[in-house]
C-alpha cells in the first residue's frame, strides 16, 4: 500500500558519516569512501546556500528602500534605510498585528488539536489490541493520498450555514486531525515503547489511560515535538482556505496577500511586509531548524 | 515504575485472566470494560473529525455537482452529470488542465534532478555538516504567499530583478507575466525554490541507508566515486524518490497560491489570456467569482479523479521496482561481500567474518541528529 512507499523514506538507519571507529579499516588510503570532500563540493554548497538566501537578502533590500530601487539596471545589494518606514505603511495598509494574533491562535490550537489526538490515536494503533484494529489501520493509511482540500465547496456551505465564516473557528475545525498525525505516531510508537512496559504498569492497577499518560506520552514525545513542528509550519502557511472563510479578519498569509491587490504595487511596501512576515518561522527555524531537518530526514511528509 | 518490571510471572494478558471466578466484582468489570473500550475511544475523535470536516465534504462535493448549485442562492434543479458533460467540453477547463500539467511537470523534473544532486553533494564526509544540511532549508520557511511576493516581483516585466539583470547584459527581457510558458517557468521557479531542499533531506536521508559494505566493495573492486553514484546510490534509492514523485504530484497538481497572487493588476485569476490558470485556480474563480457551486464541484471531483489516477499509478510502478529492486541489490551486495571478503582473506589473512555484517549502520542516529 502506500506504507511500503512511506516506510523506505525514513531512513530508520543512516549511518554515522564518520569513520567508525570499532571497524578496522583496511586499505582506507586506497579506498577513499570517508575521505574529506574538496573546495568543489563546498562551492556548490555555497551556491545552493546562496540561491536560497539571495531571494530573501533581495526582499530586504527591496524592502528597506523606497520604489525607484527597482528601476536602476543594476540591482543594488545593500539594504536601504528605510525599512521601518516601509513596515510603518504595512501595518496601515492591512490590518497586520489583528493578523499576526490570528496566525498565532490558528496554528497554536490545530497543533495541539493534531498532536494530541494522533497520538492518542497512534498509540491505540501502535500498542493496544482491539477488534478492527488492523481494517481501520488501513482506512487511515488509504486516506494519507486523499486530497481533502477538494471538499472546500460542502466544508464553505457548512461553515456559512453555522455561521462561522469570518470567524477563526471556521480556519481551525477542519484541520484538526489529519491522517497522516496518527500515521507517523503510529510507526513511531510501534518501535519506541516495549510491551512489557505497558504490562508492567497494567500490572501495577494502573487503568488504560493513565498507562497512556505515564507510558505513552513521556516515550512519544520526540516524535510528538517533530509532528507539532511540520503541522505548526502548514497552519502557518496555508492561504487558500483562510482566504475563503475570513477575508475579512485574515490569518497573516491572507493580509500578506491583500498587500499588492492594488491595481498598482509598491513592491518596497509588499517585500517589506513579506520579510515581516517571514521573520517568525525565521526565528523558528533559528531555534528549532536541527529539529526540522532530523524530522525531514525521519521521513516527515508534505503537509 | 523499574521495580515492577522484574519478571513477576502473571499470565501475560493479566485482564484477560479471570480464571472461572464465580462472581467479578465492580472493579473487575470496570476494568474489563475499560480494556476492551478504550482503544476505541482513543481511536474515534480521529474517525468523527476526519469524517466530518475531511471525507463527508469530499463526498457531499459529488452531490453538490449533479445540482445547478448556486453560491448565492443555494441548490438549484438537478442535473445529473450535466456539469460534468458542461466542464469536459468547456475549452478553460481543459485549458487550466494542460497549465496545471505543464507546471507540474516543469517544476517536478528540474525539481527531482536538483534534489538528487544537491543530496548526493550532502552525502559526503562534510564539515560542518548540520549547517549545510539546514542552509539547504532556508527556502521552506518563507511562506508559500512570500515566496509569491518575492518572485512577482523578480518576474515583473518592467523593473523587474530578472528582466533588468537580462537588459543590462543586452539581452531581451522576456514576457514572464504575458506569455503561456515564460510564465509556467516563473511559477514552477517558485516552487522549485520552495520545495528542492526539502526534497534534498529525504533523497540524503535515503541515501544514508545504503549500506556502506556495499560502497566499500564496490570501492575495493576499483569503482569510483561516480560509478557507485550511478550503479548503487541511485539504484537503492529508487523507491524513496517515487515517494518524493508522489507526494510531489499530490501537491503540485493542486497548485494555487503561486498562480493566484502572481500577477495583481489583471482582473482575470490566472493572466487576461489565462494563460498560467490552474485548475484549482480555476475551480476558485467558478464557485466564488461566477457563483457555480455545481460546476466547481463537477470540477474538483474531476481533479480528484485525475490525482488518484496517478497516485495508483505512481503506486504500482514504485511497488513493481522497489520489489526487483530490492531483489537485486540483495543479490549483487551479498555477492560483492562474499568476493571482497574472500580477497581481504587473500591478501592479508585477515578474517573479518567475526563482526557482524550490519555493525556500519546501527538503528540509531544520534551522531545525525
Amino acid at each position: 500500500m502506500t506504507a511500503t512507499a512511506t516506510r523506505s523514506a525514513p531512513a530508520a538507519s543512516s549511518r554515522p558519516a564518520g569513520s567508525s571507529p570499532a571497524k578496522p579499516r583496511r586499505g582506507k588510503g586506497s579506498l577513499g569512501i570517508d575521505k574529506r570532500p574538496g573546495f568543489v563540493t563546498y562551492g556548490v554548497l555555497l551556491a545552493v546556500f546562496l540561491g536560497g538566501a539571495l531571494p530573501l537578502w533581495w526582499s530586504f533590500v527591496v524592502g528597506s528602500s523606497d520604489s525607484q530601487v527597482l528601476t536602476a539596471t543594476w540591482p543594488p545589494l545593500l539594504p536601504g534605510g528605510q525599512f521601518w518606514q516601509n513596515v510603518g505603511q504595512v501595518v496601515t495598509t492591512v490590518p497586520f498585528w489583528t493578523a499576526l494574533g490570528n496566525s498565532i491562535i490558528v496554528s497554536g490550537v490545530i497543533t495541539a488539536s493534531v498532536v494530541f489526538f494522533s497520538t492518542l490515536a497512534g498509540y491505540a494503533f501502535a500498542k493496544l489490541r482491539f477488534r478492527g484494529r488492523e481494517g481501520l489501520l488501513v482506512f487511515v493509511i488509504a486516506t494519507l493520498a486523499v486530497p481533502t482540500q477538494l471538499g472546500i465547496i460542502p466544508l464553505f456551505m457548512l461553515m456559512r450555514q453555522f455561521g462561522w465564516t469570518g470567524s477563526l473557528g471556521a480556519v481551525i475545525v477542519p484541520t484538526l486531525v489529519t491522517a497522516f498525525g496518527v500515521f507517523f505516531m503510529r510507526q513511531y510508537l510501534v518501535d519506541v515503547i516495549p510491551d512489557e512496559l505497558i504490562e508492567a504498569a497494567r500490572v501495577d492497577g494502573a487503568s488504560m489511560i493513565s498507562t497512556f499518560w505515564h507510558v505513552g506520552v513521556p516515550a512519544a514525545r520526540p516524535a510528538m515535538a517533530i509532528l507539532g513542528l511540520f503541522t505548526f509550519m502548514t497552519a502557518w502557511t496555508d492561504y487558500l482556505w483562510p482566504l475563503l472563510v475570513v477575508p475579512q479578519n485574515p490569518t497573516l498569509q491572507v493580509a500578506l496577500s491583500q498587500l499588492q491587490s492594488a491595481k498598482y504595487v509598491d513592491y518596497s511596501i509588499v517585500l517589506a511586509g513579506a520579510v515581516l512576515a517571514t521573520l517568525p518561522l525565521l526565528l523558528l527555524f533559528v531555534l528549532a531548524g536541527k529539529q526540522l531537518v532530523s524530522g525531514i530526514m525521519a521521513g516527515a511528509v508534505k503537509g | 515504575m523499574t521495580a515492577t518490571i522484574t519478571p513477576q510471572v502473571t499470565s501475560p494478558k493479566p485482564d484477560a485472566a479471570p480464571r472461572p471466578a464465580p462472581k467479578r466484582t465492580f472493579r473487575q468489570r470496570l476494568n474489563r470494560w475499560d480494556v476492551k473500550y478504550s482503544p476505541y475511544a482513543y481511536v474515534a475523535p480521529f474517525f468523527i473529525l476526519f469524517g466530518l470536516v475531511g471525507l463527508f465534504p469530499l463526498g457531499y462535493t459529488f452531490v453538490v455537482s449533479l445540482n445547478n448549485w448556486n453560491l448565492l442562492t443555494g441548490p438549484g434543479e438537478w442535473v445529473g452529470l450535466g456539469n460534468f458533460a458542461a466542464e469536459l467540453s468547456d475549452p478553460f477547463f481543459w485549458n487550466s488542465l494542460f497549465n496545471t500539467v505543464s507546471i507540474f511537470f516543469l517544476s517536478a523534473v528540474p525539481q527531482l534532478i536538483a534534489a538528487v544532486f544537491i543530496a548526493a553533494v550532502l552525502d559526503q564526509n562534510l564539515r560542518a555538516k548540520t549547517f549545510w544540511r539546514m542552509s539547504v532549508l532556508i527556502p521552506y520557511v518563507v511562506t508559500p504567499v512570500a515566496v509569491t511576493l518575492i518572485f512577482s516581483s523578480a518576474f515583473s516585466e518592467k523593473y523587474g530583478l530578472i528582466n533588468n539583470i537580462l537588459e543590462a547584459v543586452n539581452l531581451d527581457p522576456v514576457m514572464w507575466k504575458t506569455d503561456v510558458f515564460p510564465s509556467h517557468i516563473a511559477i514552477a521557479t517558485m516552487v522549485n525554490w520552495r520545495w528542492t531542499g526539502y526534497n534534498a533531506l529525504i533523497l540524503l536521508a535515503a541515501m544514508q541507508a545504503v549500506p556502506r559494505d556495499i560502497h566499500e566493495s564496490a570501492a575495493l573492486d576499483g569503482a569510483g566515486q561516480f560509478r557507485r553514484f550511478f550503479s548503487i546510490t541511485l539504484p537503492s534509492i529508487r523507491p524513496t524518490m517515487i515517494f518524493v514523485i508522489i507526494t510531489a504530484t499530490i501537491g503540485g497538481l493542486q497548485i494555487f497560491t503561486e498562480p493566484k497572487l502572481f500577477n495583481p493588476t489583471v482582473s482575470t485569476p490566472g493572466g487576461n489570456d489565462r494563460q498560467y490558470q490552474t485548475t484549482v485556480l480555476y475551480l476558485w474563480d467558478l464557485a466564488f467569482n461566477r457563483q457555480s457551486f455545481g460546476k466547481a464541484s463537477a470540477v474538483a471531483w474531476l481533479l480528484f479523479l485525475l490525482i488518484v489516477l496517478f497516485g495508483v499509478l505512481n503506486f504500482l510502478i514504485s511497488r513493481r521496482i522497489a520489489s526487483t529492486e530490492a531483489r537485486v541489490v540483495k543479490r549483487r551486495s551479498a555477492k560483492a561481500l562474499a568476493r571482497s571478503r574472500a580477497e581481504a582473506e587473500l591478501t592479508s589473512g585477515f578474517v573479518p567474518g567475526v563482526e557482524p555484517q550490519l555493525a556500519d549502520h546501527p538503528h540509531h542516529t544520534e551522531e545525525n541528529r
